[in-house]
């Protein structure tokens, strides 16, 4: 019954678009003042078709900074190793961070040859909506398969991400007979903006950790009448959808993680102290400890820094060099990946790729609303990111080599007991869905596939 | 006047771009006197920057602990855009004797200023992050004048206040290795330069951890050191700190104050700008060399400035008086590059910790200084333990993290206390 009068209300909005082309537009001035201004002209539950524009003068201001841009000197060290991408932590020399060659490659294609329009019209393609859950209006792409019997999925980005690391998967997970797959490997798939990222709204009050995200999917998923469906996600991604299988409620049969919190409490404990491995790790365990270990001392510089004072970045909202950088220096094998590109030697992301995402933050001036939820996180969390966190529901998992750390199969096994499917990729780094949708798809394929008859 | 004025614009320009003197092979000894004039339009840029600030939405809570509030940068930037006059603070810095000279491949700053008085003792004071030499100016007054300051003639000092390489008018080095223990040689080698044979050094923030190796390298000259950020933590409270567990057992009253504050400051994330910089000083030196307002959150964000208004009610600490130092940072363009001390220090940590600091290896005299509101307050007990020869441990009612900036007289008074003893030695 939920499902017919949320049907409705989707129709009626729609018609209500179609009646009224100023809407539209009206969308087109302020994308994130945009859910707020329709909230009052619907009721607090509706489902309102969202129409993605952008003003050129936002486009032509970023340019003019780009151009503006005040560049530091260039590091002091030379940085050759963290250029290897599929390395082992150790190969990873010493680095001062994002370094000002590839800074300056990317900031000249960003101003001269890089055309948003294209992301633009690609997102504007999509059937965008925004409904207001819990106080806040949250964006979500929503793509129906033609498939008859398409086993809802709700896919949850990260950060830095956006829905826009997720555009590549929509086809072979809604269309999956024109990519390799057969009918019955059909999603329907459900793509939201976190609070704070993207068209979403940005949260004025305090407490929209990823549990009370996960609750909002919740909701969201029943309003839009699925009452058997399945959760994935990768970075922040993964931990609401953990958090929603912790939850568990009936409709959700199943998880899918590409950063499966695996490590077990003897470990977690062996981590904090900062010794080295504990003896009795097999090989892909030792890794893991390392990989782990490796993060933790050199690469948290910047989620600490949004986890205790996010409003102190003001310049990463101000300058498009200092947002660039700042989202490039995530983790040091991502990085590797993303300043190839720069270098001609793109390997699963491109150019585009990568300034569609930081073009988005720019347009949407998300870079401190989203920065927030590592703050929101700390308030409440209960365990680290890569920590077991005791989900009992059907899990499957995907290891990729170059995550922040590979999730042993042993310690995979141990943190759900109702492992669907373990996977490792021959390649791939912390953004599976956006560097390799290929084996992206095969994964979660391959974990679901006991759940599509 | 011309001329004069055309050389200090070469002079600025040479110290801007820093060209590497280490390319000779037999360093330039010289000593260069120097004016500080930037042109107009680096400020005019600044200006139109700042009036085409975009900023974010407002923190979602109601204090600082997501870090500097919109409500009470927004102003202080949009008077740096306006009514602010950065002329006032270049006329102070010119009032000074001011020089460069070439020191080990980097062009070094400083501010010399001789006492009239003769038998003045010669001191070194190096200031920290976000500082600069103008956290220091208003010592210059009280130390080298005394007479006029309430201290008498034998109180005086001839006073050397160099800017530390990759700030200020110093030269940005181009190499790694410029860590406390580079400086400290270098330090060294500017007093040997100045012809003092014997002096003392001081120091707070980088300041102290600079000043406590050159008290282990204990140059020909150096006299002693005093402190007032001192490295008296010692290893087994280190540990604790570091696994985040409870205070040891049997800590005296003033040691379970100082172990709570250290473990506080961790838990409440007061040295995450460390850590950033400390990990990736590059990265965030895009947002804050590019971004005025980024400049000054992030500069703000040290938990030295927590407690400052910036209203003008205060006259210590009125928004011109951090503006001149955040503008200073602005326009020599070394929010990056004095961020690399915390990377030459190593991931981070914090310059307060008797084990990393080998303060067992400072056989020099050493004087301590304890601010009531420094980051936290060293207890005598730990000051002992730490330091061997220990000739001098006070604590004072009044201050904080820039006691040189905030409490000028009393900072002065604490150092002519604390080293009349190394007079009477000479």
């Amino acid at each position: 019954m939920d499902t017919t009068r949320t049907s409705e209300a989707i129709d009626q909005d729609r018609r209500r678009l179609l009646g009224t082309a100023a809407a539209g537009i009206a969308a087109a001035g302020a994308a994130s003042l945009l859910p707020s201004q329709l909230a009052a002209a619907s009721t607090s539950d509706a489902i309102r078709p969202f129409s993605v524009s952008f003003p050129q003068e936002e486009i032509n201001e970023l340019r003019r900074r780009i151009a503006a841009t005040r560049w530091p000197e260039r590091e002091l060290v030379s940085d050759e190793a963290s250029r290897r991408i599929w390395s082992t932590p150790a190969t990873v020399g010493p680095t001062q961070g994002v370094q000002l060659a590839t800074m300056q490659k990317l900031m000249q294609y960003w101003r001269t040859e890089y055309d948003w329009s294209k992301c633009e019209a690609q997102l504007k393609a999509l059937p965008n909506f925004v409904t207001e859950i819990d106080g806040l209006d949250i964006h979500f792409i929503h793509v129906k398969s033609k498939h008859q019997g398409a086993l809802p999925v709700i896919i949850t980005h990260g950060w830095p991400g956006s829905v826009i690391e997720l555009l590549k998967i929509i086809d072979p997970f809604t269309n999956p007979t024109a990519h390799g797959g057969t009918e019955a490997e059909a999603f329907d798939v459900v793509i939201p903006s976190m609070p704070g990222y993207g068209f979403s709204g940005k949260p004025t009050e305090t407490g929209w950790d990823p549990g009370r995200i996960a609750r909002a999917w919740i909701v969201l998923m029943k309003r839009l009448g699925y009452d058997r469906y399945v959760a994935q996600g990768g970075d922040w991604g993964a931990l609401i959808t953990e958090q929603m299988a912790l939850i568990a409620p009936p409709e959700l049969v199943a998880i899918h993680t590409n950063m499966p919190g695996t490590i077990p409490p003897e470990i977690v404990k062996a981590l904090a102290s900062g010794g080295p491995p504990p003896a009795d790790l097999g090989p892909d365990e030792k890794r893991a400890y390392e990989q782990v270990a490796f993060f933790y001392q050199n690469g948290l510089g910047y989620a600490n820094e949004m986890a205790l004072r996010p409003q102190t970045l003001y310049g990463i909202v101000d300058s498009p060099a200092g947002l660039a950088a700042w989202i490039l220096d995530h983790d040091a094998d991502s990085y590797a990946l993303i300043a190839r590109s720069f270098d001609g030697e793109p390997e699963g992301l491109t150019r585009d790729d990568i300034l569609d995402n930081i073009t988005f933050y720019w347009l949407t001036n998300t870079a401190i609303s989203s920065a927030r939820l590592y703050w929101e996180h700390t308030q409440t969390a209960k365990a680290g990111f890569f920590d077991a966190k005791g989900i009992t529901i059907p899990v499957g998992a995907t290891a990729n080599p170059s995550e922040i750390y590979t999730a042993p199969k042993s310690w995979t096994e141990r943190a759900f007991p109702k492992l669907l499917h373990y996977g490792r990729t021959d390649k791939g780094c912390h953004f599976a869905a956006w560097e390799q949708p290929k084996s992206f798809t095969d994964e979660v394929r391959a974990t679901f596939k006991t759940l599509q008859t | 006047m011309r001329l004069d004025q055309l050389a200090a614009v070469l002079a600025f320009g040479l110290c801007i771009l820093s060209a590497p003197a280490s390319a000779n092979p037999v360093e330039d000894r010289s000593i260069r006197p120097f004016k500080v004039y930037v042109p107009q339009a680096p400020l005019d840029d600044l200006r139109s920057r700042i009036a085409q600030t975009r900023w974010p939405d407002r923190e979602t809570v109601d204090d600082q602990s997501q870090g500097i509030q919109l409500a009470k940068i927004r102003p202080l930037v949009e008077y740096w855009g306006t009514a602010y006059d950065w002329r006032t603070a270049e006329a102070k810095l010119n009032s000074l004797p001011q020089f460069m000279t070439t020191i080990d491949g980097v062009d070094i700053h400083f501010i010399h200023v001789r006492s009239k008085h003769p038998n003045a003792l010669p001191l070194i004071m190096t200031h920290g992050w976000p500082g600069s030499v103008l956290e220091l100016l208003k010592t210059v007054g009280p130390l080298t004048d005394p007479t006029a300051h309430g201290g008498s003639p034998e109180d005086a000092f001839d006073l050397v206040l160099p800017s530390l390489p990759g700030f200020g008018f110093s030269g940005k080095p181009t190499d790694t290795g410029w860590g406390t223990d580079r400086i400290a040689r270098a330090w060294a080698e500017l007093m040997k330069r100045l012809g003092y044979t014997d002096y003392v050094a001081q120091g707070g923030d980088w300041g102290s951890p600079v000043s406590n190796a050159m008290g282990r390298l204990a140059p020909a000259g150096l006299l002693g050191i005093h402190v007032n950020l001192p490295a008296v933590v010692p290893p087994e409270i280190a540990a604790v700190l570091a696994a985040g567990g409870p205070a040891p057992a049997g800590l005296m009253d003033k040691e379970r104050a100082a172990f709570d504050a250290l473990s506080m400051a961790a838990k409440m994330g007061n040295r995450s700008y460390a850590t950033m910089m400390g990990t990736r000083p590059q990265t965030i030196g895009y947002a804050i060399n590019d971004s005025p307002a980024g400049l000054a959150a992030w500069m703000l964000g040290h938990p030295g400035f927590s407690g400052w208004t910036y209203d003008k009610s205060d006259p210590e600490k009125s928004p011109d008086e951090v503006l001149d130092d955040i503008t200073l940072y602005w326009l020599t363009d070394t929010a990056t590059s004095s961020g690399r001390i915390y990377w030459e220090y190593g991931g981070g940590r914090s310059p307060v910790f008797a084990g990393p600091e080998k303060t067992s290896e400072v056989s020099l005299p050493v004087a301590i200084t304890v601010f009531p509101g420094e980051g936290y307050q060293a207890p005598e007990t730990w000051a002992r333990r730490a330091y061997p020869n220990l000739i001098y441990f006070h604590e004072v009612d009044k201050g904080g993290h820039f006691a040189a900036w905030e409490r000028p007289e009393l900072f002065s008074a604490e150092l002519r206390a604390a080293f009349r003893p190394l007079r009477q030695t000479k």
